[in-house]
């Protein structure tokens, strides 16, 4: 059992919504695409049943250059009281905006920051480090995490914990980093690579990619030393619950919000 | 009952605005004076950086207007912050309203800045918590803070005890968003319409 002296910040539970076309969809390490229903809906349920926050990805977004959804964001931002971070092609300062405008508390940007890593500064900058999610994919090549770019399609010849490092330098106020080489296969998270960036930068790291058991999240929490793990298969399809997956990390003596 | 939200180009008020309509409040959100001093309670949500929002009050002419205020008031995050007297965050003056200095927190093996996510509060007073107890968690996302003091109505910690809510007056702040803490911040929000 805990017994603490004073509080401490809870290790977060946040379920994933990506998002193509106005609905929720999850694919196996990014292709293969399962429809998994209407986004508000979803975020109000989870909510409900104890999530910490929520991600929205437009997986789209990069690919065809679509703008993300603003009038989505607007309709989630009206029913949820928990924080949601907004990510999948966002480019442009007035991107973020239009965001944050509608109701976002967080983006999430990928591509475009490591197109032009200044990028990241810009946002710091302009709304603070607090808004800005660094998302960072990686594929295990060889023995070297490395760094992928557009949806994951793509090599950027940059090493994972090098980049991350340098994204919480420029003003980044999390991480969010996913192991494609882990994503959807629901064997656990990368625990090794989640320690290296969680040793390696002083601000909040989220890992996602792998998720299958409750034990799978005590691991990334502890061996793992994530700040908060990402989640979206196991539950969409009700295949784990939250407020049981929160019990059994209580009672396994992790710290989460019950 | 008129309800005004301080605007003032300060960062995320759409999450306020919506929190409070879901209370059923029908908010203002507003720089003029006028508005802001007939309105029976007022909300002043911060993000972002102390010395850019102090300068957008100053140019908006509110950092003469806000202190004057004589109905309740909820500074939030930012807001909270900037009701001190100085911030460590780009060695800016603040409104001046309670006595703090706001300082940044140092991270160590444990404890990453910004302090992000969700903690509980403890040693709560007031009418802000009336209803609610040490076991409840609010969301916090912050990398400055205010000492505990006199003023303190509920303390957190990371690790060094911080305010997550200060009161003088008829001035109230919570360092924590009441508008992204669940039922928990509802009935905070609540609370404070109630005044």
């Amino acid at each position: 059992m805990l017994n603490l002296t004073y509080p401490v910040v809870k290790k977060r539970l946040i379920p994933c919504l990506d998002v193509r076309d106005g609905r929720t969809v999850k694919g196996i390490q990014f292709e293969g695409l399962r429809d998994a229903g209407d986004p508000v809906a979803l975020a109000e349920r989870y909510a409900r049943e104890g999530a910490d926050e929520l991600v929205f990805l437009d997986i789209t977004a990069t690919n065809q250059r679509r703008q993300p959804l603003t009038e989505l964001v607007r309709n989630v931002a009206r029913v949820l009281d928990i924080p949601f971070t907004v990510g999948g092609g966002i480019n442009t300062v007035a991107d973020v905006e239009a965001l944050l405008l509608s109701g976002a508390d967080k983006v999430s940007i990928n591509s475009a920051a490591l197109a032009r890593p200044d990028f990241i500064n810009e946002l710091a900058r302009r709304f603070g480090s607090q808004c800005v999610v660094v998302a960072v994919d990686v594929r295990l090549v060889g023995t070297e995490w490395q760094v992928m770019t557009r949806a994951g399609t793509t090599p950027t010849g940059r090493q994972a914990v090098a980049w991350c490092r340098e994204a919480a330098e420029r003003g980044a106020g999390e991480l969010l980093l996913t192991s494609m080489s882990h994503d959807g296969t629901k064997s656990g998270f990368a625990l090794e690579l989640t320690r290296a960036v969680a040793d390696a930068v002083s601000i909040p790291v989220i890992a996602s990619g792998g998720a299958g058991q409750p034990a799978d999240f005590t691991a990334v929490f502890e061996a793992g030393g994530a700040d908060a793990a990402l989640a979206a298969s196991i539950f969409h399809f009700n295949e784990t619950a939250l407020p049981a997956l929160k019990t059994y990390l209580h009672t396994a003596g992790v710290a989460v919000r019950l | 009952m008129e309800i005004a939200v301080v605007d003032y180009k300060g960062g995320n008020v759409q999450s306020v605005l919506f929190a409070l309509e879901r209370l059923g409040a029908r908010p203002t959100l507003t720089a003029d004076p006028e508005v802001l001093r007939r309105a029976d309670k007022v909300l002043f949500p911060g993000e972002g950086e102390a010395a850019s929002a102090m300068q957008a009050l100053r140019e908006a002419g509110l950092d003469q207007v806000l202190p004057t205020l004589t109905q309740p008031f909820l500074g939030i995050c930012l807001g909270m912050q900037l009701l001190g007297q100085h911030s460590d965050e780009n060695d800016t003056p603040m409104l001046g309203l309670l006595p703090y200095q706001v300082r940044r927190f140092v991270p160590d093996a444990d404890h990453k800045v910004p302090h992000m996510g969700w903690n509980n509060l403890q040693a709560l007073r007031g009418p802000l918590f009336e209803g609610l107890t040490e076991a409840d968690h609010v969301y916090f996302v912050h990398s400055y803070y205010a000492p505990v003091g006199d003023y303190t109505t509920a303390q957190s910690s990371h690790p060094a005890p911080f305010s997550a809510a200060v009161q003088h007056r008829n001035f109230h702040g919570v360092q924590f968003h009441t508008e992204k803490s669940g039922a928990v911040g509802t009935r905070i929000l609540a609370n404070f319409l109630a005044l």
